[in-house]
């Protein structure tokens, strides 16, 4: 077997009995970077040297007889929105260019602490306001299965990373599907964790009542391995909930028998790729086999996900990204006249169209006169929205449905019409404003090989049985193990 | 409702961003069709449906005040586009 194709938990088990080694494994990947990222465009930077040099420090660890930690040796790849001291992050933005991290976030230093080995970071959509990867100030990273096709987005570098076998796993953010909606485009696992279950401390903010930090690997054993290490509490992020720890890779592997999946109505509707449906249906056939029911839900308020989503999330962003005024870090304009003209030209000429258009929508509907009829009423509906998943989960366990209306799209496609962008993640957002877990899983493939991705979403804190189910339906297939040609 | 291109410049001022003429008549057009489609909220009667600002029952999370180390100013300040004397240096406020 190729080292570049092994899962996370099968490359630290190799490391850990000495049948390979971190270099070795490091090294491959570094090569397979070398070989493939110049057509795939995953990464913004590789750190060759340094990964080299801590794969070695662990191979001796190992041959001196230290206990092997669970990621010991294994790289990952992170998404350019988390900050590590003395790297650059830039959230793929000009306005962030040269900006060094003052400070690690604490997913980094969690995986540090487990043994991992930081690769590189990874291209994204500007500021994770994006479902294409297309919005990068870095340029486009493109979709290992078709190269003129799109890996998704926001976090396309991530994922594309994964599904190219440039890295075993890696961390992305979700804001409204950035990591299940690529994640389907590109075949990979890839879960966004309740909100609550991960720190955000160190992950650069988009629109903070929605921004969770999640992993994206090849198995839903590695993203079990991976949240085990990155979850719990942390006195730094305020909203990270105290929770006992939870052993998540030892649940796996259980019956899911009497387990009760619902499928919402709402999202088998128009609008929707006919292959795609079939693939979903064939999957819930799959779980049903293993004595799963299947039961009919409604969550009757999606329709309206999408509209309340662009003012919530743009409403945060405005203010979020307030702070890119020139003062204090990352871009400003040359020559000011006086402030004024320093904080507009630094805003015009550092951020990309996306993300003045949602700053635009997001001012526009906090201010005066209009808070009532959009910020305020978006903040109901979401009540309205959250209920839906409320009453829902009183007849199931988890919900399935696909995580993208569609397959791939082409590059290029949908950046005229940023509405039609944006019903992209129609199936992905409601997630976030209910706050709740989901992972998307390969589930099957277009007529032109393109990836599928099924959506299983859990309760609040429901990650256990999320995931059960998850591993249940991949152990019964073999969508995960298909490799793109690139 | 349609967002007018004197909308858009008010907003712009608002968030302190300059526009080109090419980008206030894109955004016009660009911000009318999404306003129109978020106006879709409207249908729904909310009247007695409290807001959800946060998906968790937080409030005023507390720690213990207690003194401990932070970032070193110099390192911050090594940040900025432009610093002197410990402080961030800016164009001229105040005449």
């Amino acid at each position: 077997m190729d080292l570049i194709d092994l899962t996370v938990s099968e490359a630290a088990q190799l490391i850990r009995k000495r049948e390979t080694s971190s270099h070795d494994l490091v090294r491959a990947c570094l090569d397979r970077i070398r070989a493939v990222d110049a057509t795939v465009g995953a990464f913004v930077d590789v750190y060759e040297k340094d990964a080299l040099s801590e794969a070695h420090a662990a191979d001796n660890r190992i041959a001196e007889g230290g206990a092997a930690r669970a990621l010991e040796g294994v790289p990952v790849a992170v998404k350019d929105n988390l900050c590590v001291t003395g790297r650059p992050v830039t959230c793929s933005s000009k306005i962030l260019k040269g900006f060094i991290a003052p400070y690690t976030a604490t997913v980094i230093e969690r995986l540090r602490e487990a043994g991992a080995i930081l690769i590189g970071r990874t291209n994204m959509d500007e500021f994770a306001m994006g479902s294409s990867t297309e919005t990068s100030c870095y340029g486009l990273t493109r979709n290992p299965w078709d190269t003129g096709r799109v890996p998704g987005g926001s976090s396309g570098g991530s994922v594309a990373a994964v599904a190219a076998r440039e890295a075993p796993a890696s961390l992305g953010s979700d804001t409204g599907g950035s990591i299940r909606q690529p994640a389907a485009l590109c075949g990979v696992a890839g879960l966004k964790p309740t909100y609550g279950y991960v720190s955000r401390y160190g992950l650069v903010a988009f629109a903070s009542s929605l921004d969770q930090i999640g992993p994206i690997a090849r198995s839903v054993r590695d993203i079990a391995v991976l949240l085990e290490i990155i979850g719990g509490h942390d006195p730094r992020d305020s909203t990270s909930v105290k929770r006992p720890a939870e052993n998540l890779v030892s649940s796996l592997g259980g019956k899911i028998e009497n387990l009760r999946i619902g499928v919402p109505k709402e999202y088998f509707v128009e609008g929707m790729d006919p292959e795609v449906k079939e693939a979903i249906r064939a999957a819930l056939e799959k779980m049903q086999s293993a004595g799963a029911t299947i039961v009919d839900v409604s969550l009757p308020h999606t329709e309206y996900a999408v509209a309340t989503y662009y003012v919530i999330a743009t409403a945060e962003a405005s203010s979020n990204l307030a702070r890119y005024d020139g003062v204090q870090y990352g871009y400003r304009a040359p020559h000011p006249t006086d402030l004024l003209d320093m904080y507009q030209r630094t805003k015009s000429e550092g951020f990309g169209a996306e993300v003045k258009r949602r700053i635009m929508l997001g001012t526009y509907v906090l201010s005066s006169g209009y808070y009532d009829a959009y910020y305020l009423k978006a903040q109901k509906v979401r009540t309205l929205l959250k209920k839906d998943f409320e009453d829902a989960f009183k007849l199931c366990d988890v919900i399935a449905t696909p995580a993208s209306p569609t397959a791939a799209f082409k590059v290029g496609e949908k950046v005229a019409d940023p509405l039609q962008m944006y019903l992209s993640d129609i199936f992905t957002i409601s997630v976030n404003l209910a706050g709740v877990p989901a992972i998307s899983v390969p589930c099957g493939f277009t007529s032109n090989t393109l990836p599928i991705g099924l959506q299983l979403i859990g309760r609040h804190f429901g990650e256990g049985t999320l995931l059960k189910v998850a591993h249940a339906y991949e152990s019964m297939t073999d969508w995960h193990k298909k490799q793109p040609k690139v | 409702m349609a967002i007018t291109r004197k909308d858009v410049e008010y907003v712009a001022r608002l968030a302190r961003i300059q526009l080109s003429e090419e980008e206030k008549e894109q955004f016009t057009a660009q911000l009318t069709r999404i306003v129109e489609y978020v106006a879709k909220l409207k249908e729904l009667d909310t009247e007695n449906v409290e807001p959800t600002a946060h998906v968790l029952p937080l409030r005023n999370v507390m720690r213990p005040d207690e003194v401990r180390p932070s970032i070193d100013r110099d390192s911050v300040l090594k940040l900025a586009p432009k610093a002197a004397e410990g402080f961030y240096k800016v164009p001229q406020v105040i005449e």
